[in-house]
């Protein structure tokens, strides 16, 4: 397929080792997405970033971008009639620490609509950032044992053996901390998207 | 609700690039898998990073004192995918000091700290996509990619457009930089146009006379609503 634009996206590079300096401020609360009074089930979504050798990455960044626990965007796009959760911000990002872990805290989102006017399944949407990542990576975070998942239409397109990449799970060890980890490449490589 | 652009083949960095050795650990092997754009990857943060400060966008007035090195002033325009400016779009910067140092616990290459440069930047775009930077020329530096591996001297750029899907990283080079061509970071984008867009362009207009020398570095970011939701691909 080829596209004619005058006006082509710039190329990607990495954000290389240092990016701390530019995009993790001091005092930053990035990783928390819930202020007091937030809506729905708060959840600490602990997460685990690992290389083709099953190493932590001390050095990625990740985003993530999510609906309220109404299912709203906090965006002018969002064409439903809601008003999104004040208490509620939508857009995390942390840097993983030494062992490539992070945590943020956030609420279970709602259901948003999907394609043909189906909702979908409950998800968070994320980008990984990381020297060696010269184009960051996206995907999605689902909820084991959500009923939605069985027919959301996103999760079909995955097949059926790799879809449990993408499912958070409950830490038995710890209240309302749901868990996931991303394999980069390799054994149990977690899905990625081309959207 | 409409759907943007794709990305032009050839205009974004291969993942796995032999060259940068990193990238081998770190990409997936699986191919990626296609998916339609919702309303989960059309819509995106808006604000939510705190309020700007007036020394943000000026990287020399940041310390008790000047940093060292050549003064510069970065600008451009952010733009999205139908040339369409970009207002408001949130631009970070970062970037090591005029010795090729970041100021980073793990940049241990043996070049001086900067006691009055941090290195870190941001600023919102006007109302015309407009972006301004004060700085100082960033310095070139070694890496360990392999024998006698340099970066060429480089800002880091970070924006944010109008969704989750127009998120955008990426480097600005300088004119002339004798280690562009050596640069595997730069050179895993295989378009040679493509590459040359990262590098900024010495701009006379927007020199200052007796005071700092001006670059200009324009920014393309998917979001242009073109193709119907539903077709795309």
């Amino acid at each position: 397929m080829k596209v004619e634009r005058d006006f082509v996206p710039t190329g990607s590079q990495t954000v290389g080792p240092y990016f701390h300096v530019g995009l993790v401020r001091e005092g930053s609360d990035a990783g928390k997405l819930v202020a007091p009074g937030a809506k729905g089930e708060h959840i600490r979504l602990a997460i685990h970033v690992l290389d083709a050798e099953g190493a932590g990455v001390p050095d990625a960044m990740i985003e993530l971008w999510q609906a309220d626990s109404n299912g709203k965007y906090n965006h002018p796009d969002d064409p439903q009639d809601k008003t999104p959760d004040p208490a509620f911000r939508g857009y995390g990002r942390l840097p993983t620490d030494k062992n490539g872990a992070l945590a943020f805290e956030t609420v279970r989102p709602g259901r948003v609509p999907g394609i043909d006017g189906a909702l979908q399944a409950p998800h968070i949407n994320v980008h990984i950032f990381s020297r060696g990542i010269l184009r960051h990576v996206s995907t999605r975070i689902y909820f084991a044992g959500d009923p939605a998942n069985a027919d959301d239409a996103i999760l079909r397109l995955v097949p059926a053996a790799r879809r449990d990449t993408l499912m958070a799970r409950p830490d038995p060890q710890h209240p309302r901390t749901w868990t996931i980890a991303f394999r980069l490449c390799g054994e149990g490589e977690t899905v990625f998207f081309d959207v | 609700m409409k759907s943007f652009d794709p990305i032009p083949e050839g205009s974004q960095p291969e993942r796995r690039y032999p060259g940068y050795v990193s990238t081998q650990l770190r990409n997936p092997r699986q191919p990626l898998i296609l998916m339609p754009q919702t309303l989960s990857e059309l819509t995106g943060p808006v604000y939510g990073h705190g309020p700007i400060a007036e020394t943000d966008n000026d990287l020399t007035r940041q310390g008790p004192g000047e940093p060292q090195g050549a003064r510069i002033i970065v600008s451009g325009r952010v733009l999205d995918q139908g040339g369409k400016p970009l207002s408001g779009a949130l631009v970070e910067v970062w970037q090591a000091n005029a010795a090729g140092r970041y100021r980073h616990a793990n940049d241990n290459h043996p070049a001086p700290l900067d006691p009055n440069f941090s290195g870190a930047g941001r600023t919102m775009t006007d109302s015309e996509g407009r972006y301004r930077f004060v700085s100082i020329k960033p310095g070139a530096y070694p890496w360990r990619n392999h024998y006698n591996a340099w970066r060429p001297a480089h800002i880091h750029f970070s924006l944010f457009g109008t969704s989750f899907l127009s998120r955008m990283v990426t480097q600005m080079y300088f004119p002339g930089d004798p280690l562009i061509p050596l640069d595997p970071v730069l050179h895993s984008i295989s378009d040679e146009k493509a590459r040359e867009r990262l590098i900024s362009k010495f701009d006379i207009e927007t020199t200052i006379p007796e005071w700092a020398l001006g670059y200009r570095f324009d920014i393309v970011l998917r979001g242009r609503e073109a193709t119907p939701f539903e077709n795309k691909r």
